[in-house]
């Protein structure tokens, strides 16, 4: 990351990418000859009708999956061609995902959730313990760490799931539609938040959203359509 | 082991399923301890029996008797150099329920050819000195409280439905930790004298043991012996001790086979059940394995996770089950008196929790591989 800040270079680079599903015989193109730039510090809205590919790029761009062709590079790491073994590694280095349907393991507490990604890295409990509540902190659920998702409201779980995206302070934090499952109120508290992480944090933000009054909070929102990107909506 | 919480998680995540499918790996490994045990109550003199001792039985059936004047001309066979006789008393003490084995014996002869049986010198002597004298093991005595000194009425529907009279001059222990104690043994002169003024069965032993000098020429001195009761109007039938006792349980049926065959079921059983289990706690968390494949866990830390998870199930299911066993045989034969060997052998709860830990494994691989082969983005689609 330091490298490619030293070279001015995005984070994120996207050249020539495309991915083709296979169902069957029948090839479903859901992107083609895509490019896409994030600069560190962006907090970057993805926009488009559904099922215009907008969860496939973010799985792309978070090592999810292989594009079908071209390049993707991650603060200056090429890891379109890398083994999905590498691919977890990188992924529990680098990205943070925080997703719709918030995704807490149910047997877990509100801190062991948050804690999950750090059992991959070499920390120590205490050092572990200390992360955890500072994430929780952040997302101003300190005082809930030992409540069980199913005690949560659905802003407070989505919470929760951004404290567990960004507790190992990842490279880039990736949301796919963050808010899609949450009412207005609830919704603007993790726009807030992530507005907040952004600007005092820094953090790199790419959010999948349908929500005009979420992507507003971005500093940037480009609209995917016919597997290429715009920077408006396609009429 | 920072893992742990997210295993014992899963397993209480649906209770009732888990304390199911525990308590039925519990109840085959009970089943599997108990088989056992018995399968060692019926054939584990097998493993006990002296390799230098040769049974000599009628070639037709161990009901049928020999002359007790073969004796003599087996001590003349080369490569003999013991020989003792029993006869099967069939006595009952009391109640049917206190079964024992009775056997008269020449006294010296018979501890000659059984050092496994030891019996302080002093009662040896008494019970050379007693003509109604009978030695009885340590398990039985304690069982039925006899004691040096005690008159013990014994009735035998084989020899002269009448009660005989023993006067109880020893108790011996065994040398080995399987030794069977529990039979008792009296003087064949007073046997013999009391069947002889009642006119039955004279002149007649049940079996004979014989004692090679050399281990490894017992069935060389086998054929022998055979060889010289041939076309005598009792002939015999010679095979090495371990030999004589599986076929005695075999009397029973192939005891190993029917022990297999029904804990092949029980297993087969217990995999199905565990199998499905698993495979269906797998499936209703997709959702959450892709979390955790995209948060960064490897692969094979998946398939640990859930094969950790399954053979958590069937090690504690497993323990706790021969631990039950292991706790029921170790108050000995159940059955009082008809399994003598009857314990749960170290060998055995050995291969029970290998079968446990293996049953983990076959059951949890499946649905473990599965897990692995999960893509991410395929399973987020499916939460
Ligand atoms: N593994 C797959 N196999 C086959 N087709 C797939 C696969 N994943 C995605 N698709 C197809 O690719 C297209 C884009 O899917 P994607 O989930 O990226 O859309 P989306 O923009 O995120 O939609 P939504 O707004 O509904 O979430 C869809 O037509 C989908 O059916
Ligand atoms: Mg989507």
């Amino acid at each position: 990351m330091s490298e490619n800040q030293a070279n001015g270079g995005p984070l994120v680079r996207l050249d020539g990418v495309e991915k083709v599903f296979h169902r069957g015989t029948e090839e479903i193109r859901v992107l083609s000859e895509l490019h896409l730039e994030v600069a560190e510090g962006e907090f970057l809205a993805l926009m488009g009708p559904s099922g215009s590919g907008k969860s496939t790029l973010l799985n792309l761009i978070g090592g999810l999956d292989h594009p079908t062709k071209g390049t993707v590079t991650i603060a200056g790491e090429r890891i379109d061609r890398m083994s999905d073994r590498a691919l977890s590694g990188w992924r529990a280095r680098h990205i943070g995902f925080v997703f719709q349907l918030y995704n807490l393991m149910p047997t877990l507490s509100a801190e062991r959730n948050v804690e999950l990604p750090l059992l991959l890295t070499h920390l120590g409990k205490a050092e572990r313990r200390q992360h955890v509540a500072t994430a929780l902190a952040m997302v101003g659920l300190a005082h809930r760490a030992k409540y069980f998702p199913r005690t949560l409201s659905g802003g407070e779980q989505q919470r929760v799931g951004i404290a567990r995206g960004i507790v190992t302070d990842p490279t880039l934090l990736l949301c796919d539609e963050p808010t899609g499952d949450l009412d207005r109120k609830a919704g603007d508290e993790v726009l807030n938040l992530l507005q907040a992480l952004n600007r005092e944090q820094g953090k790199t933000i790419i959010m999948v959203t349908h929500d005009p009054h979420a992507s507003a909070r971005a500093s940037r929102t480009v609209h995917l359509d016919k597997g290429q990107l715009g920077d408006e909506p396609a009429k | 082991m920072k893992f742990a919480h997210l295993i014992w998680g899963n397993l209480k995540r649906k209770k009732l399923r888990t304390a199911l499918t525990l308590l039925t790996i519990l109840v085959a490994f009970v089943l599997f301890g108990l088989l056992c045990a018995i399968k060692q109550g019926l054939i584990g003199g097998v493993e006990l029996a002296g390799a230098d001792r040769l049974i000599v039985r009628h070639k037709v059936s161990i009901i049928q008797l020999l002359p007790v004047s073969y004796k003599a001309r087996m001590e003349k066979i080369p490569g003999v150099a013991g020989v003792a006789h029993q006869t099967w008393f069939g006595g009952v003490y009391q109640d049917p329920k206190n079964f024992f084995m009775q056997c008269p014996v020449v006294p010296e002869e018979f501890m000659a050819i059984f050092p496994e049986f030891l019996l302080p010198p002093a009662q040896m002597k008494a019970w050379l000195h007693t003509r109604t004298g009978a030695i009885v093991g340590r398990k039985t005595a304690e069982r039925l409280k006899f004691k040096v000194g005690d008159k013990v009425p014994i009735l035998s529907p084989i020899w002269g439905r009448r009660t005989w009279e023993f006067d109880i001059v020893g108790i011996f222990d065994g040398q080995k930790k399987g030794t069977d104690t529990t039979a008792m043994f009296f003087r064949y002169d007073y046997f013999d004298e009391v069947r002889n003024s009642l006119n039955w069965g004279k002149g007649l032993v049940g079996w004979y043991t014989i004692r090679v000098k050399n281990p490894a020429e017992a069935s060389e001195v086998a054929k022998r012996v055979d060889g010289e009761f041939e076309n005598s109007p009792a002939e015999t039938k010679t095979e090495p001790e371990g030999a004589f006792i599986q076929g005695w349980a075999n009397q029973i049926g192939n005891i190993t086979l029917i022990v297999a065959a029904i804990l092949a079921a029980v297993f087969f059983t217990i995999l199905l059940v565990t199998g499905s289990t698993m495979s269906q706690a797998v499936r209703e968390r997709i959702g959450e394995l892709g979390v955790l494949k995209a948060i960064g866990f490897t692969n094979g830390q998946l398939l640990a996770l859930v094969l950790a998870e399954s053979c958590l199930l069937t090690v504690v299911g497993g323990g706790l089950g021969l631990a039950a066993a292991w706790l029921f045989a170790s108050h000995g034969d159940p059955t009082g008196g008809l399994l003598p060997l009857f314990h749960l052998p170290t060998v055995d709860l050995l291969i029970g929790a290998g079968i446990s830990i293996a049953l983990g494994v076959i059951t949890g691989v499946l649905p473990a591989v599965q897990a692995m082969r999960l893509r991410v983005a395929d399973a987020l689609r499916r939460m």
